[in-house]
């Protein structure tokens, strides 16, 4: 089971880190969301994996640590947050900045974008 | 009395919910003299708590009565009361700043803005460090709001960038959360520094893995130098209270390196002692060169003054680096200082900006400023401050910085490098300030854009720092030097705080 939880937390990070290195902000808004299932996947795992154990104390022979779960639970809820605040920011600059490109610039548009900066210049 | 500890959390709170709600939300006079009542009482709160843990040492509130290492606790002890002292009143120039019509930029300014005062005073109070992870998180959605209040490209696209750096760095953060808490098997901080010395051998490599991951992600609030980049475009296209009272958020950073870094690996780490200094020096070094180049390089006052915050962070981050007791005190001093000035400096640009017409803050030559005695005479205080001439307090905070270096080789790596940065201010500020205040043509038909007097009042208030911090030199440098001898005093900063723990 550690094995496969492992190879879970470690895969989507390894999405996660790839999608918010992407150059748009869809792609980067996906990898800030699967980083954060691997973070909350590994926030878990820090108080050990068991089976049929539960959080509560007299319920089962082995109970398993609640902190964690309660941790989880809190970084689930401003994961979230951040998410809902990330997509709209996302969708503002879109609509302000005329593409989805984080800096702002497409770069295919380069040529373009040069000759009217070289004009702001002259400005 | 006993509840006062967690009075700068729980006000801004509360006041910033009832002004959500319809009946105040509309009406910008009732929010303006809410808010800045509100942070006038949280001023005296947080002077009354400085008073208080003069006399009686350090305060713990523990939340919900579940006492320590288990439930969450506040410590108040003589760094983080002064840090909130120095919050509450930085958030009351701000805010009595942007009164001048700053807040009618946007919606719901002024319970942002509180909310952000609660995060900053939640995060130096805290004594968990999970906990510290949430208020970081509340101060940081505040911050982003915020960036983006009253609009524009500039402000977008600066914070596309800060958001996803700093939503990235709170994923860091977790996934160290959770390294240290799998070993260590807690998270209240004092509780951490006992039970690191008491790690097992083959523990100890993880443990460091999960303290490496939170130096990252304070190094990033307190833009350390491959962290840094986000911060001169955020600081400068902020509106200019908001960037004033960001001036604090990289001493939010600061603060938590030196936490996190003296009491928990502090001297008493058993094998991971001081571990960090090891990557703090080059680091902190190379934060002051590059801040140096950024500050030679800036076209603008504001991105001058966001420069100036990098060199600032890493003159702390040197201190941090050396570890002992003399240069946390020279650190906290330094910071008060620096907190003050740059958040004046980023004022009284927007104040030259506003002056200047189409140049704004550019330095370009440009039409004459419709105050130049006023704003010049302001504007060279703050100058002499920040290079650290004698009469002000900068000369203060880096001499004491500077005379931490005990050894001769750590003095040869920051006497020169300190020194140096401070020159290239002066000749930055040299630069700026001929360009800003004489080479303008002496044209009559200025437009009558006088400074608004709330505005004057705010700027005032954060020079008058500069001086008050040299006249009242001998009580604050002893009062800091407490203040670090209790961070750095495993019986001060950790046992008390854990009355459950059998000694």
């Amino acid at each position: 089971m550690e094995g496969i939880y492992a190879f879970c937390v470690g895969l989507l990070t390894a999405c996660g880190i790839f999608l918010t290195l992407r150059g748009r902000t869809f792609s980067v808004v996906l990898g800030l969301t699967m980083m954060s299932y691997a973070v909350n996947l590994f926030l878990f795992a820090s108080g050990r994996l068991t089976i049929n154990s539960a959080a509560i104390l007299g319920q089962s022979d082995t109970y398993a640590d609640p902190l964690p779960q309660a941790l989880v639970l809190t970084a689930i809820v401003i994961g979230f947050a951040m998410t809902a605040f990330v997509v709209i920011l996302s969708m503002r600059a879109r609509a302000d900045l005329g593409n989805d490109h984080v800096d702002g610039k497409d770069p295919n548009e380069i040529p373009t974008d040069m000759s009217q900066s070289k004009k702001g210049e002259r400005n | 009395m006993q509840h006062w500890t967690i009075l700068p959390i729980l006000l801004p709170l509360l006041v910033a919910s009832v002004m959500l709600l319809p009946p105040l939300a509309s009406r910008i006079n009732w929010l303006r003299i809410a808010s800045v009542s509100t942070l006038l009482v949280l001023t005296i709160i947080a002077a009354m708590q400085v008073v208080t843990v003069i006399d009686h040492g350090s305060q713990m509130y523990v939340l919900g009565g579940w006492s320590p290492p288990f439930g969450i606790a506040l410590v108040a002890d003589k760094m983080s009361s002064l840090l909130v002292l120095l919050t509450c009143f930085l958030a009351l120039t701000c805010m009595i700043y942007a009164c001048a019509g700053h807040d009618k930029g946007g919606e719901y300014f002024h319970p942002l803005f509180l909310f952000q005062i609660m995060g900053i005073n939640g995060a130096f109070l805290t004594g968990d460090l999970f906990n510290l992870f949430v208020f970081f998180e509340v101060l940081l959605i505040a911050s982003y709001a915020l960036l983006v209040h009253a609009g524009g490209k500039n402000k977008t696209q600066a914070a596309v960038h800060y958001v996803v750096i700093n939503l990235l760095g709170s994923s860091l953060f977790l996934l160290g959360l959770g390294i240290l808490y799998g070993t260590l098997g807690t998270l209240n901080i004092a509780d951490m520094a006992v039970k690191i010395s008491q790690l097992p051998q083959n523990e100890t490599i993880i443990a460091k893995i999960g303290a490496l991951l939170l130096l990252i992600v304070f190094g990033l609030k307190s833009a350390m130098l491959p962290l840094q980049f986000w911060l001169p475009r955020t600081y400068s296209s902020a509106s200019a209270p908001v960037a004033a009272l960001f001036a604090i958020m990289t001493k939010v950073g600061i603060y938590s390196i030196f936490r996190v870094f003296t009491v928990i690996f502090g001297d008493d780490a058993g094998e991971l002692a001081n571990f960090a200094s090891d990557w703090l020096w080059p680091l902190a070094l190379l934060t002051i060169a590059i801040g140096s180049l950024g500050v030679l390089a800036s076209p603008t006052i504001k991105l001058l003054s966001a420069n100036l915050v990098i060199i600032s962070a890493g003159t702390l981050l040197v201190a941090a680096a050396l570890h002992t007791e003399l240069a946390t005190a020279g650190a906290l001093y330094y910071l008060i200082h620096s907190t003050l000035v740059t958040a004046g400096l980023f004022l009284l640009a927007d104040i030259i900006a506003k002056q200047r017409g189409q140049a704004e803050d550019r330095l370009v030559n440009a039409r004459a400023l419709a105050q130049p005695r006023l704003i010049g005479f302001g504007f060279a205080i703050l100058a002499l401050t920040i290079i650290g001439m004698p009469p002000f307090s900068g000369f203060i905070g880096k001499v004491m910085i500077l005379n931490a270096a005990e050894s001769m080789t750590t003095r040869l790596w920051i006497w020169p490098v300190i020194l140096i940065s401070s020159l290239i201010a002066l000749i930055a500020f040299s630069r700026s300030t001929s360009r800003l205040f004489w080479k303008s043509p002496n044209n009559k038909n200025t437009p009558d854009e006088k400074a608004h007097p709330y505005e004057i009042t705010a700027i005032t208030m954060l020079i008058l720092g500069a001086p008050l911090l040299v006249i009242f030199g001998g009580p604050i440098t002893d009062y800091v030097i407490q203040a670090a001898a209790d961070l750095h005093d495993i019986n001060v900063s950790v046992y008390p705080l854990l009355p459950e723990v059998s000694l």
